[in-house]
């Protein structure tokens, strides 16, 4: 068995190389649809519903990057992806990009090979807990010794271990592979705490039976830019890719929404919705597409808010507030340079 | 009359590696070598020019750095500043932990069931044969989710044993049974223990030698000396005296629930009892058939001599069936054994801490060196399992039918 991942390794190496130097653009317009990585499902990030068809946070920029490039967000084909595959699926080619809540480090960046194209939301790792434990707080004396379940393969793993550390007190790790496990081991009280980013916390908290009976601790203890990212390498991708987040950004900025993008794209007196809707200027062609794919982008699934409220908003099931997620015109962190 | 068998002697001709029976299948192996070795040459230069490509180069590095993660379960002194590769040495020791177990465990099960399976009670056999069939016709990553969902859900958690009328309770107020793992007393080592574990090894190394002294009179003047009573005497009075004399240097600590869980004692966490347990009775159910085709592969005649001969049917059992049978059932044995220090590898499902989660898992994951750590992993498996072998086969010469 071991073997044979090696052997599997071999070649997927070899694979790689191939797909990296024939340009990721070109390729995914030859095979008409984008691969696209995913988590393996986290309510309102990427979950299919009830038809099979992925929805979520995530999902929305995959289909925004297939509405770009292809004209159809629906020419993507889904590959869903663990803590521990994601990043060997990536650098292999077996997709061309990943949007799965995804943090932003330095040695992701720089040592394993990858761009970060940009951040979709930012994010801090919190605690949940039951609220019968009567525990307020994650650095309280009274935590010592707690077992605390921990996807295995993640940044909240070194978190976590930094954090008991400078408070000085043990715990016990239960590590499994995936969200579900984890919360599944909480539930079932193999554990007394349950550790990941606070929007993953929300969105568990929130499709559990009784949301109310569950308490999601005040501390943050890491900051967790997640973000799409992609290969190292071939940058007309990865400007692809980061102009069409920036898309959806500048489109709420402008206003720009899904409904109106088509009557603004005749042109307005504002030049920069005119360059990002492509009736002024050559974005598109810089880009290696055509005048209308921002156009596209944002009326895939609307533009950056639309997409955050339709699926992690205050008005879904998960609510979570726009907090540092808000624009930065209204003293939030999402800022996108500007189309010129 | 003289002449044919010095000339027969044919000179070597390069034709004959293809013509002549002698030497063509050398050379077709070499061929066949050759092929394969390009192969690899070439999938391992392709390997190393495309890494070289995306700017990565195979070093081992990381393992001198922190490795950041804690690991619960860690059989020598281990926290998130040490290095990967201690990390990876606390996965080696419990890779190492649960395969010894399970090969215990599995072996005492499987000759159990498969001696039971020829037993002559109807129900003692089928019984065994449902336990054989179930357990080795369904994939053991299922027994190991189902072993440990059932030991998650029908065990209370520690909060149970909480408050004034707790839902439950300790046993004897030494063990705890939890949906986490199993505490118990554990030993805690005073002044002088060491001369008591002394005592206790050298009672045991003198009863083997009281045994030996016993076989010798027995094959030489043909005298029986009774052996049970004395090993008994042998085992206890010695250490009991010592531990005694030198006022109690061993004591138990005891399981005592502080906070979220029990503190003190042993904790044996449920990953690895769920494991344990699975990777046993599995296995335990392969062993179970070689053990009852070893018994049945022994002459009929053998035990209906050894009965004519007048020997007790236990006596019959152990010095005319099972040496026979032996040579039958260890070297399938070897393969087992193999196959449960593998399958190991599906610690992650259950949360335990093996190599393959430690190295190949989490130090894989945040280093980003999956071909050092792979390639690590090959090297760690390959030589465990051929020191299994050698050890095996050691045992298996010493059984084996010697021919005088």
């Amino acid at each position: 068995m071991k073997k044979t991942v090696f052997l599997g390794a071999l070649t997927v190496a070899g694979l790689a190389a191939g797909l990296v130097s024939a340009g990721t653009l070109d390729d995914v317009k030859a095979r008409g649809t984008l691969n696209c990585g995913v988590s393996t499902g986290v309510p309102g990030f990427a979950e299919p519903d009830a038809n099979g068809r992925w929805q979520g946070f995530d999902i929305a920029v995959c289909r925004a990057v297939a509405a770009a490039v292809l004209g159809d967000n629906n020419a993507i084909q889904f590959v869903p992806t663990t803590g521990k595959t994601r990043f060997t699926s990536l650098a292999s080619g077996e997709i061309d990009m990943l949007a799965r809540n995804t943090t932003w480090t330095l040695s992701r960046d720089v040592d394993l090979k990858f761009d970060f194209v940009g951040v979709n939301y930012y994010d801090g790792q919190g605690f949940m807990v039951k609220a019968s434990t009567g525990i307020t707080s994650a650095s309280s004396p009274e935590i010592d010794g707690v077992t605390v379940c921990i996807q295995t393969g993640t940044t909240s793993e070194l978190n976590l271990s930094d954090h008991f550390r400078s408070i000085g007190m043990s715990y016990e790790p239960l590590p499994v592979e995936s969200g579900s496990e984890a919360v599944a081991n909480y539930m079932a009280g193999s554990c007394d705490m349950f550790t990941t980013d606070r929007s993953a916390l929300a969105a568990r908290r929130a499709t559990q039976e009784v949301p109310t009976d569950h308490v999601v601790l005040p501390e943050i203890i890491s900051k967790e830019p997640l973000g799409p990212l992609v290969r190292h390498g071939d940058n007309e991708w990865g400007d692809v890719v980061r102009w069409t987040l920036n898309a959806l950004i500048t489109a709420e900025e402008f206003g720009v929404t899904a409904a109106n993008a088509e009557e603004l794209s005749e042109g307005t007196n504002n030049a920069e919705i005119n360059r990002l809707l492509g009736s002024e200027g050559t974005m598109g062609e810089m880009l290696g597409l055509d005048a209308d794919w921002a156009k596209r982008a944002i009326m895939s699934e609307g533009n950056y808010g639309e997409i955050f409220e339709a699926n992690i908003g205050a008005g879904t099931i998960i609510g979570l507030p726009r907090g540092v997620n808000a624009m930065w015109t209204d003293g939030g962190l999402i800022y996108s340079p500007p189309f010129r | 009359m003289s002449t044919s068998i010095s000339t027969e002697r044919e000179t070597f001709r390069l034709s004959m590696l293809l013509n002549d029976k002698r030497y063509r299948s050398y050379t077709f192996q070499f061929f066949a070598l050759l092929v394969l070795i390009c192969i690899i040459a070439y999938l391992g230069k392709n390997l190393v020019e495309n890494l070289a490509k995306a700017g990565l180069n195979i070093s081992y590095g990381f393992l001198e750095d922190p490795a950041g993660y804690d690991i619960n379960q860690r059989l020598i002194e281990y926290n998130s500043q040490s290095s990967h590769l201690r990390a990876a040495f606390v996965g080696v020791l419990n890779t190492l932990l649960v395969a010894f177990l399970g090969c215990i465990m599995a072996t005492v099960l499987g000759v159990t069931a498969g001696i039971l399976r020829l037993s002559n009670n109807w129900i003692v056999a089928k019984l065994m044969t449902i336990y054989v069939e179930i357990f080795r016709n369904v994939p053991i990553l299922i027994w190991i989710l189902i072993i440990s969902s059932i030991f998650m859900g029908v065990l209370p958690q520690p909060r149970a044993f909480r408050g004034e009328n707790p839902e439950a309770t300790m046993l004897w107020d030494m063990f705890a049974f939890t949906g986490r793992g199993v505490y118990t007393p554990g030993p805690i080592f005073f002044e002088g223990s060491l001369v008591v574990i002394g005592t206790f090894l050298l009672s045991i190394v003198s009863i083997f030698a009281f045994r030996r002294y016993a076989r010798r009179k027995l094959y030489s003047e043909g005298k029986v000396i009774k052996t049970s009573w004395i090993s008994l005497l042998l085992f206890f009075i010695p250490t009991i005296i010592v531990f005694y004399a030198l006022g109690s240097p061993i004591g138990l600590e005891y399981p005592e629930l502080k906070g979220f869980n029990f503190k003190g004692g042993i904790y044996a966490r449920g990953s690895l009892i769920s494991l344990w347990f699975a990777l046993s009775i599995y296995t335990g159910a392969f062993i179970a058939e070689v053990v009852r085709a070893g018994i049945q592969s022994v002459d009929k005649g053998q035990t209906e001599a050894a009965a004519a001969l007048g020997l007790r049917s236990n006596f019959i059992m152990n010095l005319v069936v099972l040496p026979q049978a032996l040579r039958v059932i260890i070297p399938p044995m070897i393969s087992f054994y193999l196959n449960i220090t593998k399958n190991s590898s599906l610690a992650l499902a259950v949360g335990y801490m093996d190599i393959t989660s430690t190295l190949g898992g989490i130090t894989l994951n945040q280093t980003g060196r999956a071909i050092e750590a792979v390639l690590l992993l090959m090297l760690f498996y390959l030589a465990i399992s051929l020191s299994i072998s050698a050890v095996m086969n050691v045992y298996n010469r010493s059984v084996m039918l010697k021919e005088r």
